[in-house]
C-alpha cells in the first residue's frame, strides 16, 4: 500500500500497462515532455521513448483516426483528450469508427482503444473546460464508458480499460486529481471487474447512485444524513455503459427509494436511463418516483456561478428528502419555514 | 521527380505514358519505373481492366434486377485502380473508399465479398487481414487517418511495407484528409494518398472543392505530390511504384492525384443528367482507359483476336461467378444483429437479446419468428 494522489495513481497504472505490453502506446497533445496539462503522463515519455508516448499534432479527429489505424496494426493506443470540451472534433471518429469497426467487420478488427477524458467542473475554468459529455458516449453502442472516483479504482481501472479488447472511454474527475488515497499496487487485476458497481456506504432508507467526481460528495451527504437518522446507501457506478443494474436493483429492492446525481445536464442524461431501467426492474419495490439531482440543461456556466449548477451536498440531501417524502424545497408549502 | 520545392508548373504537369490514342509516350523520369513491363504484363493489365469493368457492369445489372440494393460504379476509373493496385506488395495495406472495387480485385478479394454490403447481408464484405485491405469506408475521408495511423505503426515496427489510402476529389475538403496529411508529414509515415479526382462528388463539380489542381495542396503540408493521367494504367503504375519506393526507403508520404472521370452515376440511385452535360461524358469517353491500352497493344500486335476473345471469356466467366455468388448468398439470421457489437460480454446487450429471443420464440422458432 502506498498513499498517492488520484493523478499519480493513473500515472502508475499507465506505467504498469506499458511495462506489461509493448503494444500500449500513449497519444495526445502535450503529453510528452510536459507530461500533459494535468501531468498525468509525467515522466512516461522519458522512460518509454517518443515512439511509445507520442506528442501529436493538435487535431483530435487526427489523433483518434490515427489511433484507429494503429489498432488495425495491432497496437493498443491510449489517447488523452486534453479537456472534456475538446473531444467533439473526434466525435465522428469515435462514433463512426472506434465504436463500430468491430461490429462492421464481424469481429475481425479489434479496437482496444482507451480514451482518457478529464471531465467535470468545479475548477473555475472558462467554457469548454468543465463539461460532462459522458451520455453522448453511453448512448453509442460499441463503446464502454467508465468513470473513476478514487485513486485505487483509478489505478486498477485504467489497466483494465487498456486490457479490454473493446474501446473504453475513461472519464477522470479532474477536480479530484489532487485527492490522496491508499493504493495497493500489488492488487490482482483480474480479481475485480470495471463493469461492477460498488457500494460505497451501506444504508437502508435511500439508494443514492452516482459516479466520478460526485462520489465523495454523496458519501459526505450520507454521513450528514445519518445525523438526522436517515440511512443512505451510496453506489459508485464505476461503469456507465453498461451499468451494473443488478447492484442498483438489489439496493433499491431494499430501500425502495432512488436518487441519482450527476454533474451532467438532466434531460436525456444517465439519470433518466437509470430511473427508467430501475423502474422497469423493480417498480413494485419503489415507494417514491426516482429523483434526479443534476446539472441544469444549460451550457456549462461561467465560474462564479458554477456552484449553482453543480449538485452539492445540500442539493443532494434535498433530493433525498424528496425521495423520502419529507419536507423539501419543492413541497407545497415548502415545509422548510419555521 | 516530384519534390517539395517543385514549382506549380511542374506540379500541374500530367504524367502520361500512353496517349488517349494509344501511343507510348516517353518520359525520362517515369519510364524507368515501368521498364520491366513487357507485352505480357501489358496484356495482364488489359485483362484486369476488362474484368473489373465487366464486374462493374454485372453488379449494376444485379442492382437493376433487384438483387442488390445499391452499387457504386467505377466505370471510367479502371486504369487508376488497376495501375495503382497492381503496384502494391502483399504486405502493403489498403484503406479505401466504397468505389475501389478494382483495387479490391487486385488484392485478391473473393468476388461474392464485393457484394455483401450492397445486398444488405453484412456491414462489410471481408476480413481486412485476409487481403490486407480494410473494408470500404463510407464516412468520406475517415480512412485517410486510419492509413496514416497504420503507417505510423509500420514505422514503429521497423517494417518496410506501406499504407495506401484511396479517396475522391470531394474527400479532399474533409478535415480528416487534411489532418491525415499533417500527421503523415509530421511523423514521415510511409503512406500514399491516392486521390482519384473523377471530377465529381455526387453532383458537385471538383471546382467547388478546389480552385487549384488538388495535387498542389500536398506540398503545403510538406508532402511531395504528382498529378497523373488517371486513365493511363501504365502511368498510374509508374507513379505509384515511385511513391511506394519512397515510402519503403524512409522518404515518407506521397500524394498522387489521378485525374480521371466517373463515367457512370455516383451510385445506381443517382441521375447525373440532372447536373452534368452529356458532352462532358463524350469528351471523356474519347480518353477511355481500356480503349487506350487496347490501342497500344494493337499497335504492337499484342491484341490478336485470340487474346481479346480469351480476355472477354475470362470476364464473362468472372461475371457469371459474381452473379452466382450474389444470388446464392445465405440470408443472415435474426439474432446476427446482436453479434460482434462488443468483443467481451455486455450485460445491456445480453438482456436485450434475451428479451428479443423470447419475443421471437413467442412466434415459434427463434430463427424464423417475427417477420
Ligand atoms: C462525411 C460524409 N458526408 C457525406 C456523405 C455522402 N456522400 C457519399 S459519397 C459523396 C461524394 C464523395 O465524392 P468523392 O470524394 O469525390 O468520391 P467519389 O464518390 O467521386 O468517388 C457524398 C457527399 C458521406 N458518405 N460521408
Ligand atoms: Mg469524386
Amino acid at each position: 500500500m502506498s498513499t498517492m494522489t488520484f493523478g499519480r495513481a493513473i500515472n502508475a497504472g499507465l506505467r504498469r500497462a506499458m511495462d506489461n505490453d509493448p503494444k500500449v502506446v500513449l497519444m495526445g497533445e502535450d503529453i510528452g515532455k510536459l507530461g500533459g496539462v494535468f501531468r498525468i503522463t509525467d515522466g512516461l515519455q522519458k522512460d518509454f521513448g517518443p515512439h511509445r508516448v507520442l506528442d501529436t499534432p493538435l487535431a483530435e479527429s487526427g489523433i483518434m483516426g490515427t489511433a484507429v489505424g494503429l489498432a488495425y496494426r495491432g497496437y493498443r493506443p491510449v489517447v488523452e483528450i486534453q479537456f472534456d470540451g475538446f473531444i467533439y472534433p473526434a466525435f465522428d471518429q469515435i462514433v463512426c469508427q472506434v465504436a463500430k469497426l468491430h461490429y462492421r467487420t464481424k469481429g475481425a478488427v479489434k479496437v482496444p482503444l482507451t480514451i482518457r477524458v478529464p471531465f467535470g467542473g468545479g475548477i473555475g475554468s472558462p467554457e469548454h473546460h468543465s463539461e460532462s459529455p459522458e451520455a453522448y458516449f453511453t448512448h453509442t453502442s460499441g463503446l464502454r464508458v467508465v468513470s473513476v472516483s478514487n485513486p485505487q479504482d483509478a489505478y486498477v481501472m485504467i489497466q483494465q480499460a487498456i486490457a479490454s479488447d473493446d474501446p473504453v472511454l475513461y472519464f477522470e474527475p479532474k477536480r479530484r486529481y489532487h485527492v490522496k488515497g491508499e493504493v495497493d499496487e500489488s492488487v490482482d487485476l483480474s480479481s475485480t471487474s470495471m463493469n461492477d458497481a460498488r457500494v460505497v456506504t451501506e444504508g437502508s432508507d435511500v439508494t443514492l447512485v452516482t459516479y466520478g467526481p460526485l462520489v465523495p460528495t454523496a458519501r459526505d451527504a450520507a454521513i450528514a444524513a445519518s445525523d438526522d437518522g436517515i440511512s443512505i446507501e451510496v453506489i459508485d457506478l464505476r461503469s456507465l455503459a453498461p451499468i451494473d443494474f443488478g447492484t442498483v436493483e438489489k439496493s433499491v429492492r431494499k430501500t425502495g427509494r432512488l436518487v441519482i446525481t450527476h454533474e451532467a445536464a438532466q434531460s436525456g442524461g444517465l439519470g433518466a436511463e437509470i430511473a427508467a431501467s430501475i423502474t422497469e426492474r423493480c417498480f413494485y419495490h419503489l415507494e417514491h418516483a426516482p429523483v434526479r439531482v443534476t446539472g441544469f440543461d444549460i451550457p456549462y456556466p461561467y465560474s462564479k456561478v458554477e456552484f449553482h449548477h453543480l449538485p452539492d451536498l445540500d442539493r443532494i440531501l434535498d433530493g433525498v428528502d424528496r425521495a423520502l417524502g419529507r419536507p423539501n424545497s419543492l413541497s407545497p408549502h415548502n415545509g422548510l419555514e419555521g | 521527380m516530384p519534390s517539395n520545392d517543385q514549382t506549380d508548373a511542374t506540379r500541374d504537369e500530367l504524367i502520361q505514358l500512353i496517349t488517349p490514342n494509344g501511343e507510348r509516350r516517353s518520359n525520362a523520369a517515369y519510364d524507368p519505373w515501368v521498364a520491366d513491363v513487357d507485352g505480357a504484363a501489358l496484356q495482364a493489365l488489359y485483362e484486369d481492366m476488362v474484368v473489373i469493368r465487366r464486374i462493374d457492369a454485372e453488379a449494376t445489372a444485379l442492382q437493376r434486377q433487384g438483387e442488390l440494393a445499391l452499387w457504386p460504379p467505377l466505370l471510367g476509373q479502371e486504369a487508376a485502380q488497376i495501375g495503382s493496385g497492381r503496384a502494391l506488395r502483399e504486405d502493403d495495406f489498403v484503406f479505401s473508399s466504397y468505389r475501389e472495387n478494382g483495387v479490391a480485385y487486385c488484392r485478391g478479394v473473393d468476388l461474392t465479398d464485393l457484394l455483401r454490403v450492397w445486398r444488405g447481408n453484412a456491414s462489410s464484405g471481408w476480413d481486412p487481414y485476409a487481403i490486407n485491405m480494410a473494408t470500404p469506408q463510407v464516412i468520406i475521408g475517415a480512412q485517410t487517418l486510419h492509413a496514416t495511423g497504420y503507417a505510423m505503426g509500420i514505422l514503429t515496427d521497423g517494417a518496410d511495407s506501406v499504407a495506401v489510402t484511396y479517396f475522391g476529389d470531394g474527400a479532399t475538403s474533409q478535415g480528416d484528409v487534411n489532418e491525415a496529411m499533417v500527421f503523415a508529414a509530421s511523423y514521415q509515415a510511409p503512406v500514399i494518398f491516392f486521390c482519384q479526382n473523377n471530377q465529381w462528388a455526387i453532383s458537385e463539380p471538383v471546382r467547388l472543392q478546389a480552385h487549384v489542381p488538388i495535387a498542389r495542396r500536398a506540398p503545403g503540408f510538406g508532402i511531395p505530390s504528382v498529378r497523373v493521367d488517371g486513365n493511363d494504367v501504365l502511368a498510374c503504375l509508374a507513379v505509384t511504384r515511385e511513391a511506394l519506393d519512397r515510402a519503403r526507403t524512409g522518404g515518407g508520404p506521397t500524394f498522387i492525384e489521378a485525374v480521371t472521370y466517373r463515367m457512370g452515376p455516383h451510385t445506381t440511385a443517382d441521375d447525373p443528367t440532372r447536373y452534368r452535360d452529356a458532352n462532358e461524358l463524350e469528351d471523356w469517353a474519347a480518353k477511355d482507359p481500356i480503349a487506350r491500352l487496347a490501342g497500344l497493344l494493337d499497335s504492337e500486335g499484342l491484341l490478336p483476336a485470340e487474346v481479346s476473345d480469351a480476355v472477354k471469356a475470362t470476364a464473362d466467366e468472372v461475371a457469371a461467378r459474381l452473379r452466382e455468388g450474389c444470388i446464392s448468398m445465405p440470408e443472415p439470421a435474426a439474432l446476427d444483429v446482436f453479434k460482434h457489437v462488443y468483443s467481451e460480454p455486455n450485460s445491456w446487450l445480453e438482456r436485450q437479446q434475451d428479451h428479443y429471443e423470447q419475443y421471437l420464440t413467442s412466434f415459434g422458432s427463434s430463427e424464423e419468428g417475427g417477420r
